[in-house]
């Protein structure tokens, strides 16, 4: 049903009775700020894009920079996608993404939820095993040589294994376990159920939101993880980020062989790579954005 | 079971001191109908043999997260030893010659050691002196946007680029300020030099930053907003009653009402001030050399990961952890001398 503005923004306008008037100028002022921050932010992106979508006329004319493709195609992304290293990165970062997310997830709820338990025993000490880590790091040398000792080297669980839980991300999803009501779990517990049938049967139905926000968290993580690909990995094994680095950053050239056919100017091949990388944040983005301004993590990140 | 019903206190737990849980008394009475009722009395009655056993399926459930922070957090800690050995890794931990401090006296003469030093503390600083205040300005201008739906859209498009990771974002940059961005462009065509912002040592402390801030600062509003959110409304009113303008109240209500927070992470900020972002760095270094471009992370990749040299590079990596947690803990003393609430003060 259309609105109309005015309407609109009386609901919307919560300026209490009490506070003055702004004056015509703080508005004007404060909305070029604001459009200003916006433009910033979204500018890079359509640079990005508009080159990717560029032939070589567009960038040479341009001088290298593209502000609006005059003829546009996809030829950069047939590229990419016409088999070759680009591909099989793709395929393999996703494969992680999902993969890792699931485990993190997994070992963050098992832990989350027996932590939530308030007598549990040993409780005390596990809980501090993991919370003390938030305040040192082991450093990089002896976290290298731990992942070598364990025979991980070239190995994708190098990958997860060295990162499997974030310790923030294990309180926010263990203080809401704990928020639940405990009758619940009580009433089933006379029922007869015991503490795995409980987790399933009726806490992971009641925490789909926060499972929700903490999986894309660490599916974020794991889409970017460069630094452990770096480390760990050899170059025929390596996932989006580390081809990004390769071909966009160090400017490797792109021949026949990494990537297929070539018909697509470098330069656009290498935006198209940088705007497959973003694309899967771009879709996760508004379910994560509905949930962290609803303030499930907000609560957390001050004890 | 009495145990499982207490009043939970919302809150989480802080890093260190929470964890007490210590359950409140409770009628002698309830508990003593509940043990009769139920397989599962009071935990005070319990042994630790009994708590073992009723609770065995969640320590199975724990049990992979446990053996994540031991092996990944813990065990690492004393293969830090390397510091003090000539670490050689066909020998291993045990068989290695034992050096006492000499890696610590090499890296202490060694130019190249404290060049990265410098370099880190100059970034640091620089975001902390130009780049902390940001997210701080934007959160008070975010809550002082009136209509609710433009709000959520500036939020939800600042707080986009936090998702990226650093090889996008310097990917990015190099698109919009290398040779070939708008940037160089715009100077070019208001008659200036096209200045390469990617490629110019003197200038990469700033370019770290100014990238920091684009990916960071609307994240960073989320707990300055939380704060402003928790500052009692009626506050404004009365002062506004009593005839304070906005820049007064913002001076004796806002500011102190966040201060708490604005402390917090002031501590946090300094307790890493000799971290800064190593994918960030290492993605860049070599644009600029590493006269500008090596940070303390960075040089212990390269000595150690890249070069061999173990026992230097973990005695870099030992030094920085140590007085990176020293520093911490003390900041958190001073802010707990000023009558701030610190880290892990855990007193609300």
């Amino acid at each position: 049903m259309p609105r109309t503005r005015r309407k609109n923004r009386s609901v919307e306008s919560a300026r209490p009775a009490w506070m003055e008037k702004p004056s015509r100028l703080g508005i004007t002022g404060k909305a070029v700020v604001v459009t200003l921050i916006c433009v910033a932010t979204i500018y890079p992106f359509l640079t990005v894009l508009s080159t990717s979508l560029s032939d070589s006329t567009d960038i040479a004319n341009a001088n290298g920079l593209v502000l609006f493709p005059l003829h546009p195609t996809f030829a950069a992304y047939e590229t990419i996608f016409s088999g070759g290293i680009v591909t099989a990165a793709l395929v393999r970062s996703m494969l992680i993404t999902v993969i890792g997310t699931l485990c993190s997830l997994a070992a963050t709820v098992g832990m989350a939820y027996g932590l939530s338990r308030r007598d549990l025993a040993f409780g005390k000490i596990i809980l501090l095993t993991a919370l003390f880590t938030m305040l040192f790091t082991p450093g990089i040398i002896p976290s290298f040589l731990m992942v070598k000792q364990l025979g991980l080297l070239g190995s994708y669980a190098a990958l997860v294994l060295p990162t499997l839980i974030s310790a923030f991300n294990l309180v926010v999803v263990r203080s809401f376990f704990m928020g639940l009501p405990q009758e619940l779990f009580e009433a089933a517990r006379i029922d007869g159920a015991g503490d795995f049938r409980i987790l399933v049967k009726i806490v992971l139905p009641l925490s789909k939101g926060v499972l929700a926000v903490v999986g894309l968290f660490y599916a974020v993580a794991y889409w970017n993880a460069f630094f452990n690909a770096m480390l760990y990995l050899n170059s025929d094994q390596w996932p989006l980020s580390m081809i990004l680095r390769q071909y966009v950053l160090l400017g490797s050239p792109l021949d026949t062989a990494s990537v297929g056919e070539i018909s697509a100017p470098s330069q656009a091949i290498q935006m198209a790579v940088v705007v497959i990388s973003v694309i899967p944040i771009l879709l996760v983005y508004p379910f994560l954005q509905k949930y962290f301004t609803k303030g499930v993590l907000t609560g957390a990140v001050k004890g | 079971m009495s145990s499982y019903s207490e009043p939970l206190v919302q809150s989480t737990t802080p890093p260190v001191s929470g964890a007490a849980d210590a359950p409140s008394a409770r009628p002698a009475s309830k508990g003593r109908r509940r043990a009769a009722t139920t397989d599962a009395p009071a935990h005070r009655k319990r042994s630790l043999w009994a708590r073992i056993k009723r609770d065995r399926m969640m320590l199975l459930l724990i049990a992979p997260g446990f053996l994540y922070f031991v092996v990944f957090h813990w065990l690492p800690l004393p293969g830090n030893i390397v510091a003090f050995e000539d670490y050689q890794p066909y020998l291993g931990f045990i068989d290695s010659a034992w050096v006492g401090f000499d890696n610590f006296v090499k890296i202490f003469a060694d130019p190249t050691f404290w060049q990265a030093l410098r370099n880190t503390l100059v970034i640091t600083g620089l975001q902390l002196v130009l780049f902390f205040p940001i997210p701080i300005v934007l959160a008070l201008l975010l809550n002082s946007i009136m209509s609710n739906r433009i709000r959520k859209f500036v939020q939800s498009v600042v707080y986009l680029p936090h998702f990226l990771g650093w090889v996008i974002i310097v990917s990015i940059f190099g698109q919009v300020l290398g040779a070939t961005g708008v940037v160089p462009h715009l100077m070019e065509a208001l008659g200036m030099k096209p200045f390469q912002a990617m490629t110019t040592p003197w200038f990469f402390p700033f370019l770290v930053s100014i990238q920091s801030a684009w990916k960071d600062a609307g994240w960073g509003t989320i707990i300055f907003l939380a704060a402003l959110m928790n500052i009692d409304q009626e506050l404004y009113e009365a002062a506004a009653v009593d005839g304070a303008g906005p820049w007064q109240r913002m001076k004796t209500i806002t500011i102190p009402g966040i201060m708490p927070v604005i402390i917090l992470l002031l501590i946090l900020n300094l307790g890493s001030i000799l971290s800064v972002g190593f994918e960030q760095i290492v993605l860049q270094r070599d644009n600029v050399g590493a006269g500008a471009g090596e940070v303390l992370d960075t040089w212990v990749y390269y000595h150690g990961i890249q070069n061999g040299q173990w026992g230097p590079a973990a005695a870099v990596g030992l030094v920085k952890g140590v007085v990176g947690l020293a520093l911490v803990l003390g900041a958190n003393k001073v802010a707990h001398l000023f009558g701030q609430e610190g880290v892990y003060s855990s007193g609300k």
